[in-house]
């Protein structure tokens, strides 16, 4: 560290302070940035790891896709479409159920070695190993053998032999020719491939930087990653900026139409916001809920309220065998939410009122209404249960964990609840981690809750509902749910095995563990010289289609 | 003086332990762990990181390993000054869970030289300011002089820097174009000159508040001061005003001043949090705070140690400042 020239710059910031005011205006960032092609991102929160098969929340899947690739990457406007990434093309057996991969030729990690079937095999047997600790290895588990491969690592019998590697669904056939059996025809296969859990990482970098299974995440710092993506990283400061620059070894390196990206680790939306006014961003991530009415009347063209693949609901604890394990009484809550009434008063950011729990938008799949709203059918409904009028009924809580938005809601349906039905419920807040901990162990009345899902697919939304299940926390269970969930995804073809997965969400429906309340969209603030930043469901962005067209002012 | 300086380090050994260990305890007694996420890792995953983390001992082997790693081993001191905590002293504050690839020993040696200038630019500031306008009022006692700066003390003291900074940033960087509206350093440049206009808005919300503080400490001080017989002495030699307060009635009145010092440093180097938040700015008061609601173990065991070292090192500066600004008192 250069203390003197530390000293000095902090010591002339404090003359320039007696000299304020001979600062003059500076010119537009955005501007400036969009002539120089570089774009400027506002990113939520500090990546935790770029590592694509240990990492798993949104900012890092933002930087991760940027630098790295899957055999299938992402469509600039189409969720379903398949867009060829370090795979050419592919192709399918009769059955459906193996599928070959064949790379592009001039396929090269960012350090310009060949990227080969081999660096695939070793990325996926590094995931499937126990030792990694991947969260998202179920992923993978749809591959012939991966499985039980992954489950006899983790038996710690000495005399137990481990499923050998060449009987899991992954083989090279040649350098450039991969291929994978399933566990059954999956058509949605290839739309899996997307997810970042399915990249390559380069088997030299690894092992260099602690091996297979280390989570040091040396590899993935600064000066030691090396990657697949239209872009590579260039620098990188803790909670302040990470930037990429083109990636001149990319296989499609013509169609890049940036020079380079900045992605803000910028949690506090009121900042974030506040620099997108001063020109400093080209994207926010968020707009503070405060603000969306300001805005939509001053900056109309620059505020854009996308779909958003994700699910607001309340979690109700059916295990206790208390008021809230009759189905009645769950659906008289569930009828007396006026759901337009927070999406267009509370929440005001385009948000869709939820009558039905899996998100619309995905091709294939009907998103049913279920329900209305229906306050005297609720009040008859509760009657029914023994509470006329309210009359009786225990007192409970409705559990969120400590943020604005969530009290404001739950001020809301307490009221409608009180109004309508005439009981008292009470509004309870913890802290993240202890709402999280309450919840997973049942020790809450009613739970907000919310799901984003992990690709576009309603099994995604679906299976945490199983008997069982780490993400159920409902208590509830069914044996035709946990039946349907089981067998929906080897019926063959999507038709059938839609079928399935909305007859699942029929008895969810039918059952109300779960009473939605809204679909989530996604408010941001978004400035005219970016372009070709279409919405799409899961905000899932190929970067190198997205380009700058600067105004010219 | 050595004797005293040596005491008072010996006495922190068993200050800090203390500290270590009922930290280390009461972030294991708070619900939720380290992994725990809206979306739940599977049981046997979690195992497997615990592992990685060495989380499956039990906590009195996690609490020795602890202890043992953080001990210090050596000493180096050009390390040191780098706050390279494993070179400097062989101290291993271990890796952040949080932050994969990354270790609290670099997260701290990163992050808190910016803390560092944030604070100690925000306090000269304060004494900048707070003490001239103090000494002003208590030479104008009752008076406009008086009544102006004390009234926009009163107004310092009660906006908090989440209001303050806000408005900053509102005014001279979004509305004026004075300055950028986030801080600390400019993007995309390496000269030193262009970070200028980034800290003035962290360090003037930050300093002001202190400001504040310091003025009504001065005043009050220098009013207790300015009655003394000695002060009444010094006029009568016919000296002027100036030289009476500058050479003898602040060095007696700056007392508040300088033992609120010692407070002031702990709570500006600490809690910085939320000018750091709302200005962008990559220092440790961030850490400090969301490394305890991430239950960063490791994190939080690193922050709070080097906060208590810190502390305990300002104090002692304080108090020996005071011993030698004040004749009536000594070393023991």
């Amino acid at each position: 560290m250069k203390f003197t020239h530390l000293f000095i710059t902090n010591l002339t910031f404090l003359l320039s302070l007696l000299f304020i005011s001979g600062c003059g205006p500076r010119k537009s960032g955005v501007e400036q940035a969009a002539e120089a092609g570089i774009l400027l991102l506002g990113n939520h929160a500090e990546p935790q790891s770029l590592d694509p098969q240990v990492a798993t929340g949104v900012p890092e899947n933002h930087v991760i896709t940027s630098i790295m690739e899957g055999l299938i990457a992402y469509h600039p406007s189409d969720d379903t479409a398949i867009e060829p990434g370090l795979a050419e093309r592919f192709e399918t057996n009769e059955a459906g159920d193996v599928y070959t991969f064949y790379l592009q030729p001039n396929g090269k990690w960012s350090n310009g070695d060949p990227i080969t079937a081999h660096d695939f095999i070793y990325s996926y047997q590094r995931m499937l190993d126990p030792n990694l600790a991947a969260q998202y290895v179920t992923m993978l588990f749809v591959v012939r053998n991966a499985k039980e491969y992954h489950e006899s690592l983790s038996v710690e019998d000495p005399n137990h032999t481990p499923i050998s590697w060449d009987e899991v669904g992954f083989k090279a056939i040649d350098d450039k020719t991969l291929e994978i059996s399933l566990i059954a025809p999956m058509p949605y296969f290839p739309l899996m491939l997307k997810h970042y859990s399915w990249f390559p990482v380069h088997p030299p970098t690894i092992e260099a930087h602690g091996g297979k299974t280390s989570r040091n995440g040396r590899w993935f710092q600064l000066g030691n990653h090396v990657g697949s993506g239209p872009f590579r990283l260039k620098s990188w400061v803790t909670n302040q900026v990470l930037e990429v620059e083109r990636n001149p070894e990319y296989w499609d390196a013509d169609t890049v139409k940036l020079n380079g990206i900045r992605f803000f680790p910028i949690e506090s939306t009121d900042t974030e916001n506040r620099l997108f006014e001063s020109d400093g961003l080209h994207k926010t991530h968020d707009i503070q809920l405060s603000k969306i009415q300001e805005y939509q009347q001053n900056l109309p063209e620059k505020v854009r309220t996308d779909p958003y693949l994700g699910s607001y609901f309340y979690r109700i604890n059916v295990s206790r065998g208390d008021a809230l394990a009759d189905k009645r009484v769950r659906r008289a809550l569930l009828l007396s939410i006026d759901r337009e009434r927070i999406t267009e008063n509370v929440l005001r950011g385009g948000q869709i009122p939820a009558y039905h729990y899996v998100p619309m938008g995905i091709s294939g799949y009907t998103s049913k209404t279920y329900f209305e709203y229906d306050p005297e059918e609720a009040k008859r409904l509760l009657a029914e249960a023994g509470y006329p009028n309210g009359e009786g009924f225990p007192v409970f809580d409705i559990l969120y964990n400590t943020f604005e938005q969530h009290k404001i809601i739950a001020e809301t349906i307490q009221q409608m609840w009180k109004t309508s039905l005439g009981i008292e419920v009470g509004i309870h807040n913890q802290e993240w981690k202890v709402y999280l901990d309450a919840q997973s162990s049942l020790d809450y009345d009613i739970s907000r809750a919310g799901w984003i899902g992990d690709y576009v697919d309603p099994y995604t939304f679906l299976e945490m509902f199983t008997t069982g299940n780490g993400n159920n926390d409902t208590g509830w269970s069914s044996a035709r749910y946990d039946e349907l969930i089981a067998t929906a995804p080897m019926a063959g073809t999507d038709e059938k095995r839609y079928a399935m997965l909305q007859e699942a969400e029929d008895l969810l429906m039918d059952e109300l563990p779960i009473l939605p309340i809204y679909i989530y969209t996604r408010p941001y603030l978004i400035h005219p010289t970016l372009k070709n930043w279409n919405p799409k469901l899961m905000d899932n962005r190929n970067m190198k289609y997205i380009w700058l067209e600067p105004s010219g002012e | 003086m050595l004797k005293f300086t040596l005491i008072r380090l010996l006495q922190a050994i068993p200050v800090l332990i203390v500290i270590i260990t009922l930290t280390f305890f009461m972030l294991r007694l708070a619900p939720g762990g380290p992994f725990s996420a809206e979306r739940k890792i599977p049981e046997h995953i979690l195992a497997a990181l615990n592992e990685h983390y060495g989380l499956n001992d039990p906590l009195p082997v996690q609490y020795w390993n602890y202890m043992v790693k953080i001990c210090p081993k050596k000493l180096n001191i050009p390390a040191l000054m780098k706050f390279d905590l494993k070179e400097g002293l062989g101290s291993d504050l271990g890796p952040s869970t949080r932050y994969e690839g990354r270790t609290v020993n670099e997260l701290i040696a990163e992050s808190f030289p910016v803390s560092f200038q944030l604070g100690m630019f925000a306090i000269l500031l304060a004494l900048l300011i707070g003490i001239p306008a103090g000494t002003v009022a208590a030479l104008n006692k009752n008076t406009l002089l008086d009544y102006f700066p004390m009234s926009m003390a009163m107004a310092g003291i009660c906006l908090p820097s989440f209001v303050l900074g806000p408005i900053f940033a509102l005014v001279f960087g979004l509305w004026l174009e004075w300055f950028p509206v986030i801080g600390w350093r400019s993007i995309g440049s390496f000269h030193w000159m262009d970070d200028i206009p980034y800290r003035v808005l962290p360090i003037v919300t930050l300093g002001l508040y202190y400001a504040a503080g310091m003025a009504r400490l001065t005043r009050g001080g220098m009013l207790e001061v300015l009655n003394q017989d000695y002060i009444r002495t010094a006029r009568a030699k016919g000296l002027s005003t100036f030289i009476v307060t500058t050479k003898h009635a602040l060095r007696a009145g700056l007392m508040p001043v300088i033992s609120y010092l010692g407070p002031v440093m702990a709570g500006v180097l600490s809690g910085s949090f939320i000018i750091e938040t709302i200005f962008q700015i990559p220092g440790l008061g961030r850490h400090f705070i969301n490394a305890a609601l991430n239950r960063d173990y490791t994190l939080v065991l690193g922050t709070v140690l080097f906060y208590a070292v810190l502390i305990i090192i300002l104090n002692l500066i304080v108090d020996i400042v005071i011993v030698l600004m004040n004749p009536k008192l000594k070393f023991n």
